[in-house]
């Protein structure tokens, strides 16, 4: 018996080896210990009442147990491709997950190397020479290429271009990290759901540092002008800046085709499932700007007997050396997450990710087909190709349907008094018979 | 004490998946099976192709050659490197989590009931009146904070521009000061490795937006002359802000709030045993007085309370700073939390701490180095004298631990920052203070050589960084 039984589970400290302990310190208790003023002593109740390993475990289910259990067909940004078990198992396994930021390489080159795969598996799917290993997410990493853009530009500028078509939360975010640099940002109108091109044309001059698009966008659309965007930034000395992800990236135009100099995304769509916009950004820029890179780097090198060893590399931009001037605040970020992220691709192999991007064009097809047959449903919207999800008109008040969909077990967006946008993927395929059929009942 | 990692690098296999990949091609438009027209596509793609068997023995392989908490002793001073229970991932891998950020607040009560409930206990942990969920890290929570203070102070019709903060602070807190906005003013230490009153109170003035402390500092000290500190900061009109790195140190014995602390950051990874993951996720939550609540990230969670139940919303704080994050922040690491504070509750918080500054005096004793500055809490920094402290790091890998924290705080020549945590038990601190006199002890010759037990010996840095192979493309035999 431990004198912890009402302390720490966690702390193996039996009375008697505690008491001997404190003697070796030479103090009578813990107490001693904290040279803390009394003026500013807490009496240590929180009012936090301590549970049982099983007692927390069903208190959290039970707690949990409150969510409704609904098919999901939402997209707009956070999407989730069912997770292979091997994946969920091996990054599981606890080395992995009780290990720290590799300062010490020697002993984490386990680590280190599945970092340098993920990187390398960016590389080839964006065809940029750059990735990191992850920032906090799509929004903070379209925040960070927006400061990489004045950094790298040679003459000072005041404006980001970002498409009309974005998620508001992640416009919020970048407004943040924009205002810190003292950028303002300015908005792109879409025609028919993808970027108006003799707009951007308009708005676009010389102070213009980055320009943001995203293929599919938030609607699900697929760019179809990406070059043009491409040639329309580097005249004017601006960054390209893509958003988009694993899966899209492995069937749609490769972003360095198109000119883009910096690639940001959800990573997390392989590896995690949903998450509650839990994620990891994906980054990836052109080897020019290597110098001004945020976050963590893995680099090859060699051990002294001359073998091939990984390690963090190019330190001197981070907080930890370069303080106030570094090129982010970036520390902690989302290396597990990166990691389930390869182990996904790794399983997949390039035959399994190209079928899953492609699946995700034909179902999208497929169901906004079934949906436009449906009375009172138009479907898709928009006169583009579409990855994953699409918008669909009705001729009753969204909400309704999506309150009546909601009644039959699945959840879907209502973006506007008459529009409703579903995303399939291989998560909520085996279920859109099922929803086809509930969507006749209700609309 | 013998020790060897893993190594597998002699296996011929091992690489494969690196530069053995396979092409897929993308059906040509026009085609009977083309998803999309040829314009809108890319050509090919190259990426490894293991059977699943190879894929599993390729990253078991991987995990034998990295070093965890579950590995051995892991006092990495600063870093909060404790025992990582497996109760949390089974909560956060509960099926009922697993929901979409745009699910309506109606459908997900459970998750928002979590997040009200881990706010509720994290403010009164922080003594704070207020707490949002959404920063992803210690550092976005540091960004989050000074975007709150720099708001408070424009509200006010204020214009400061000015952080102070201590030589002594961790990088993060330079650099998210610099993306807020904010220019750094650097406070020099006083003797005793405490906040210097006076160059305080000659660095404070109507510029001051705020003072970033953390407390014990990274030194381990508690700043004693909080109450004062805060008045200075307060009475020249600033905010204080407190870096939770280090509230390991204090849980159940003092509280930011009530140091006179105005906002804060928790670090969920270090404080409450979230597993770090080898670098991530974590989550910054921040704390604040009622003063600055208005400024909160949006959306924020909220109980609303009726006869028959507890409802949960989400609402936008009236002066809201806006989004620090594109959701909710990183839900499943919030939910382990949750898991690990009700797990310990009153008395296992206050007991992690007693244990953890326990465990730092006791192994202080047991070790031969210099130790400048105390009295310390969780965490002291000892001096390898004339020795390199990252020689002495390395050659404490050959004996099974990992070392301290290097080279920093420089206030202390050749740091070794430790921070061995409650989870070690007497007779692990012991073999590390053996392991620490081995490798204090030892030749130069060895240390040079060192390590040598492990994965991999001494990295080339220098190659590393001058030569940077980011890719597989960047490797022979690579395509």
């Amino acid at each position: 018996m431990t004198d912890t039984e009402r302390g720490s589970p966690y702390a193996p400290h039996t009375v008697a080896e505690t008491r001997s302990m404190l003697d070796e310190v030479g103090v009578e208790n813990e107490e001693a210990l904290f040279d803390v003023p009394e003026s500013v002593r807490f009496d240590g109740q929180f009012g936090i009442e301590a549970r049982s390993e099983p007692a927390t475990r069903r208190e959290a289910r039970r707690t949990l147990a409150r969510n409704d259990d609904l098919v999901s067909f939402l997209g707009r940004g956070h999407y989730a491709h069912e997770v292979p078990s091997v994946v969920a198992d091996l990054a599981s396994r606890s080395e992995f997950l009780t290990s720290y930021t590799q300062y010490q390489p020697e002993v984490a080159q386990g680590f280190l190397q599945a970092l340098f795969e993920y990187q390398s598996m960016l590389v080839e799917l964006t065809g940029l020479e750059i990735a990191n290993c992850s920032m906090h997410d799509r929004a903070t990493a379209l925040g960070e290429a927006a400061t990489l853009a004045t950094r790298v530009r040679e003459t000072s500028g005041s404006t980001v271009l970002v498409p009309e078509l974005v998620r508001d939360e992640q416009l919020a975010v970048l407004e943040n990290y924009a205002h810190g640099g003292d950028l303002s940002i300015e908005t792109v109108p879409a025609t028919d759901g993808t970027v108006d091109l003799d707009a951007l044309e308009d708005v676009i001059d010389d102070e213009v540092v980055m320009v943001y698009a995203e293929n599919p966008t938030v609607r699900g659309t697929i760019e179809e002008n990406l070059e043009a965007i491409g040639d329309l930034a580097d005249a004017h000395d601006a960054l390209f800046c893509l958003g988009s992800d694993p899966v899209a990236l492995a069937l749609l135009e490769e972003p360095a085709s198109v000119g883009a100099d910096v690639v940001v995304g959800d990573a997390g769509t392989l590896g995690l499932g949903q998450a509650y916009g839990m994620g990891h950004g994906l980054f990836a820029t052109r080897a020019d700007f290597l110098r001004q890179v945020p976050g963590r780097l893995v680099g090859a090198s060699t051990d002294e007997s001359g073998r091939r060893a990984y390690t963090l590399t190019l330190q001197t931009r981070e907080q930890h050396i370069r303080r106030e001037r570094a090129t982010s605040n970036i520390c902690t970020n989302q290396a597990w997450v990166a990691l389930r992220t390869a182990m996904h691709v790794a399983w997949l192999g390039p035959d399994g990710l190209l079928e899953l991007a492609e699946d995700c064009v034909r179902n999208a097809r497929e169901l906004a087909a079934r949906i436009d047959e449906i009375d009172g449903l138009r479907a898709p919207v928009h006169d583009r190709h579409h990855f994953r999800e699409f918008v669909v008109a009705t001729d009753q008040p969204a909400d309704v349907i999506r309150e009546g969909l909601h009644e039959e077990g699945f959840a879907i967006h209502a973006i506007g008094e008459h529009r409703l946008q579903l995303c399939v993927t291989d998560a909520n395929e085996h279920a859109t018979d099922r929803l086809v059929a509930a969507l006749r009942e209700v609309a | 004490m013998h020790y060897d990692q893993a190594r597998w690098a002699d296996d011929e296999a091992y690489e494969s998946l690196l530069v053995e990949k396979r092409e897929a091609t993308v059906e040509p438009g026009g085609s009977e099976d083309a998803p999309l027209p040829d314009d809108l596509t890319r050509d090919s793609l190259s990426l490894p192709a293991p059977a699943e068997p190879e894929l599993a023995r390729h990253y078991t392989r991987l995990s034998q050659e990295t070093y965890g908490v579950t590995s051995g002793p892991f006092p990495l001073g600063s870093c909060t490197m404790k025992y990582n229970p497996p109760l949390l991932e089974d909560v956060a891998a509960d099926p009922a989590a697993a929901v979409h950020p745009d699910r309506p607040v109606e459908t997900i009560q459970g998750t928002l009931e979590v997040m009200a409930t881990l706010q509720d206990w994290l403010g009164r942990i922080g003594g704070m009146d207020a707490v949002t969920l959404q920063p992803p890290a210690g550092a976005a929570g540091e960004y989050t904070g000074l975007l709150i203070a720099k708001a408070y102070h424009e509200d006010h019709g204020n214009d400061r521009d000015e952080v102070i903060i201590p030589d002594s602070a961790h990088g993060t807190n330079f650099a998210s000061a610099a993306m807020a906005g904010f220019d750094v003013v650097e406070l020099p230490s006083a003797e005793d490795g405490r906040v210097d009153m006076d160059a305080l109170a000659a660095a404070v003035g109507e510029s001051t937006a705020a003072l970033m402390l953390t407390n014990p500092n990274t030194l381990g000290l508690f700043e004693r002359d909080i109450e004062t500190i805060a008045d200075v900061v307060h009475d020249a009109g600033g905010l204080l802000y407190y870096d939770g790195a280090n509230l390991n140190a204090l849980l159940g014995r003092a509280r930011p709030g009530d140091m006179g602390f105005d906002v804060m950051h928790y670090n969920v990874h270090k404080t409450f045993a979230t597993p770090h993951g080898g670098g991530g996720p974590g989550a910054g939550p921040v704390g604040v007085v009622s003063d600055l609540a208005p400024y909160l990230p949006e959306p924020h969670v909220r109980e609303v309370r009726s006869a028959s139940a507890s409802d949960y919303e989400l609402y936008e704080p009236e002066a809201s700073i806006g989004k620090v994050h594109g959701f909710h922040g990183n839900w499943l690491v919030l939910l382990k939390a949750y898991a690990y504070i009700r797990r310990l509750g009153d008395e296992g918080l206050a007991d992690a701490s007693a244990k953890a500054v326990l465990n730092a005096n006791y192994l202080a004793e047991q070790i031969d180095l210099e130790i400048p500055y105390g009295p310390f809490h969780h965490e002291f920094v000892a001096s390898a004298g004339d020795r390199d402290a990252i020689d002495v790091a390395k050659h404490m890998l050959d004996f099974g631990v990992h070392p301290p924290t290097t080279k920093w705080p420089e206030l202390v020549s050749e740091a070794l920052m430790t921070e061995p945590t409650e989870v070690e038990s007497k007779d692990t601190l012991d073999r590390l203070a053996a392991a620490f006199a081995a490798a204090s002890a030892a030749e130069a010759s060895e240390l040079q050589d060192a390590p040598q037990r492990t994965t991999a010996g001494r990295i080339d840095q220098v190659e590393a960084a001058r030569n940077p192979r980011l890719s597989w493309h960047a490797l022979d035999g690579a395509e």
